[in-house]
């Protein structure tokens, strides 16, 4: 059954390359997502135990990230359906099969733990996602590939050798040698402490850059801005999230060992950093798309900060990944629309969306309110509960920078995102072909719906499930 | 660990400084597919035979000796490209770099709180000054075909680490490891071949549309 979460979209992947219709192919997608969520859910209802050996579980942190992957998925599986229809002369069998083989891969980081084996899977992610941010084919997108692919594998390659100084700390340590994560964190404390911790900065550095914490950013505003939405909505809610899974199993052996507080600090720091280089960099962007980059990077820092401070914030940190990850769906989806529809991504023409198309103009509008931590939206509630944690915890300089940043951030996108939104449509500029129409709009307006429910609602499944992979990481059960 | 073994490593820390001091691209890829097939033999005079290792000398030696040069050479043909003109950091400053680099790797190493097995061992700082070598490659040439080769080098300074973790790695994770790499480097060949279409060179400081004001 675990298997069938990896092997079924390959097997979707193998049946993209065959059909030979571009219009055809697209469905494919939603069909196999829809299975893929289906076997999630029962997977997540009745986890089965470990495989032989213990290399594949799904424990509670593993199914938070599969749980938001699937469903992010899913939603932008039946948007590439409405969206590749628009852009019908354009081959897209790379497009697809690289979508289904990226969704594979992503699975298997949430259910592997052993870190060999989640880290080949990472790498894999990173190599699919390349051909996805190069579909326009012009000499922008293969800028932003090749900064892409050159920074993130080379970051990942350090991770390589963090996992190596991990092993090898077990060697010193005359532990037994291995890198499953069960037996890692029992022997966590019993670790040759300089290997070890050569092998946290490591591993922080190569999972960091994949992640886009700050100063390790640099591809992905690139990235972000080049890539079509679609692909966009995957990166920075599907792919975050798996680096993230990769830093936290990472978190889950520094918690266990005699460093924890060490390793909390710099993620707070590092968390603080990407923040206020989001706050100095969202200003006065032209570049609506490049904008919501460093919005990823500001949520990123969130998240870390959350897990730098650790304990009751864990938990708040937790339900921000998956809040991010939904509503980062919904903007990219609504401004790849809005990019469409005016075929430029530059506040100079973007103009007025709300009148040329009213529904992705208003989705766009509400999934800015909500990523700015605006109420009734979900990530208002994990954001709170972030900073209450922080002045709960007497740390009142990290609250106060927190707030400080989030403001700034507010003021900052707000600039960019009013006009674009509400701004007068430029009278000399074209119609292009694209109408706001139900296959493009419905897939973010049910995210958009998920992200108010949240908001106000926290379903008890989801809530325990919150508390188990707090517990995992050391915090409050 | 025997003599042999110490001078294939030797070798190895030799080709860096080829890869350093030369301009010539094809025998700049040849370079690292040598160190690569010396890498992929090491394991069989240090460790006792086992089909595990077998399988991974084989592969190591078909994947960094064959497949993987023979990807880039394609690109370079292809990109119509021999040699790397004015690299941000000149040969013979980089050759310097290079020398110091292997020397502070070997002070480094000896200071390194190693297994007492592995003590007084070539692996350790051959691992660090090829790491080091393959980002000085990487950082200070401008043609994407050698940034490419600065990150294979780094990639066989982080396996030669990984070579005192042999029993410890699962042949499934060395397997999937090598396939990733290999991966990689088809889909960057690809990539390269995309920036010599579009911009007529692969120099990648062109590269430069995307750059915040």
């Amino acid at each position: 059954m675990m298997w069938a979460l990896v092997l079924l979209p390959l097997f979707g992947a193998a049946l993209t390359w065959l059909v030979p219709d571009n219009r055809r192919r697209a469905w494919v997608l939603p069909v196999v997502s829809l299975a893929h969520l289906a076997i999630t859910a029962t997977l997540i209802a009745e986890a089965p135990a470990a495989s032989p050996g213990g290399w594949i579980l799904l424990d509670a942190l593993g199914k938070l990230v599969l749980a938001g992957n699937s469903i992010l998925f899913t939603v932008c599986s039946l948007y590439a359906v409405g969206y590749l229809a628009y852009r019908l002369k354009r081959p897209n069998r790379v497009l697809c099969a690289s979508l289904l083989v990226c969704l594979s891969a992503t699975s298997l980081v949430a259910i592997s733990h052993h870190l060999g084996l989640l880290w080949i899977a990472l790498e894999a992610t990173t190599l699919t996602m390349a051909p996805l941010i190069y579909f326009n084919h012009n000499a922008r997108s293969i800028e932003a590939t090749w900064k892409y692919l050159l920074i993130c594998s080379v970051g990942i390659a350090i991770a390589l050798l963090g996992l190596f100084f991990l092993a090898y700390s077990t060697i010193v340590a005359k532990q037994e040698v291995t890198l499953l994560l069960p037996t890692l964190i029992g022997n966590a404390a019993a670790l040759h402490p300089g290997w070890r911790h050569a092998a946290f900065i490591f591993l922080l550095v190569g999972f960091g850059s994949k992640m886009g914490l700050a100063p390790l950013h640099t591809w992905k505003p690139d990235a972000y801005g080049e890539a079509p939405g679609l692909v966009g909505a995957l990166l920075a809610g599907g792919l975050v999230n798996c680096a993230l899974l990769a830093l936290l199993r990472v978190y889950q052996i520094a918690v266990a060992s005699t460093e924890g507080a060490l390793f909390q600090q710099v993620l707070l720091v590092m968390g603080l950093v990407s923040m206020a280089f989001a706050a100095v960099f969202m200003a006065r962007q032209s570049d609506f798309k490049r904008m919501l980059a460093y919005s990823s990077v500001e949520h990123v820092g969130i998240i870390t900060v959350a897990l730098g401070l650790g304990k009751g914030a864990l938990f708040a940190g937790l339900l921000h990944m998956i809040n991010n990850s939904l509503t980062k769906g919904v903007l990219f989806l609504s401004c790849g629309n809005i990019h469409r529809a005016y075929n430029s991504k530059s506040t100079q023409f973007v103009r007025g969306a709300i009148r040329r198309t009213p529904w992705s103009g208003a989705l766009f509008m509400a999934a800015f309110l909500a990523i700015t931590g605006s109420p009734p939206f979900a990530p208002f509630v994990s954001e709170f509960l972030i900073v209450s944690s922080a002045f709960g915890q007497g740390n009142h300089v990290t609250g106060a920078l927190f707030l400080l940043f989030l403001a700034l951030i507010f003021i900052g996108m707000a600039s960019t995102v009013l006009p674009v939104v509400l701004g007068e449509v430029p009278k000399d500029l074209e119609r292009t072909r694209y109408r706001d129409a139900f296959p493009t709009v419905f897939p973010p307006l049910i995210l958009m719906g998920i992200v108010l429910v949240l908001g106000v609602w926290i379903p008890e499944p989801l809530r325990v499930l919150l508390h188990d992979a707090a517990a995992l990481l050391g915090g409050e059960a | 660990m025997n003599s042999l073994a110490d001078q294939l490593l030797v070798l190895c820390l030799l080709i860096n400084f080829a890869v350093l001091g030369t301009s010539r691209l094809a025998f700049s890829v040849r370079s690292v597919a040598v160190q690569g097939v010396l890498l992929g033999v090491l394991p069989a005079l240090v460790h006792p035979f086992s089909w595990h290792l077998a399988f991974i000398v084989v592969s190591i030696v078909l994947v960094k000796g064959a497949l993987i040069p023979t990807l880039i050479i394609r690109a370079i043909k292809k990109a119509e490209i021999e040699r790397e003109f004015s690299p941000f950091i000149g040969y013979i400053p980089s050759l310097v770099l290079g020398a110091l680099f292997t020397s502070l790797a070997f002070i480094f190493a000896a200071k390194l709180p190693l297994a007492p097995e592995h003590e007084g061992l070539l692996v350790v700082p051959a691992a660090a000054a090829t790491l080091m070598c393959g980002f000085l490659v990487l950082m200070g040439r401008r043609k994407a075909i050698s940034q490419v080769l600065g990150y294979l080098l780094m990639e066989n300074g982080i396996f030669l680490f990984g070579l005192l973790l042999a029993d410890a790695m699962p042949v499934m994770v060395e397997a999937g490891a090598l396939l990733d790499l290999l991966v990689g480097i088809f889909v960057m060949g690809i990539v390269i071949n995309h920036i010599s279409r579009e911009f007529s060179s692969i120099d990648t400081s062109r590269l430069s549309a995307l750059r915040e004001e």
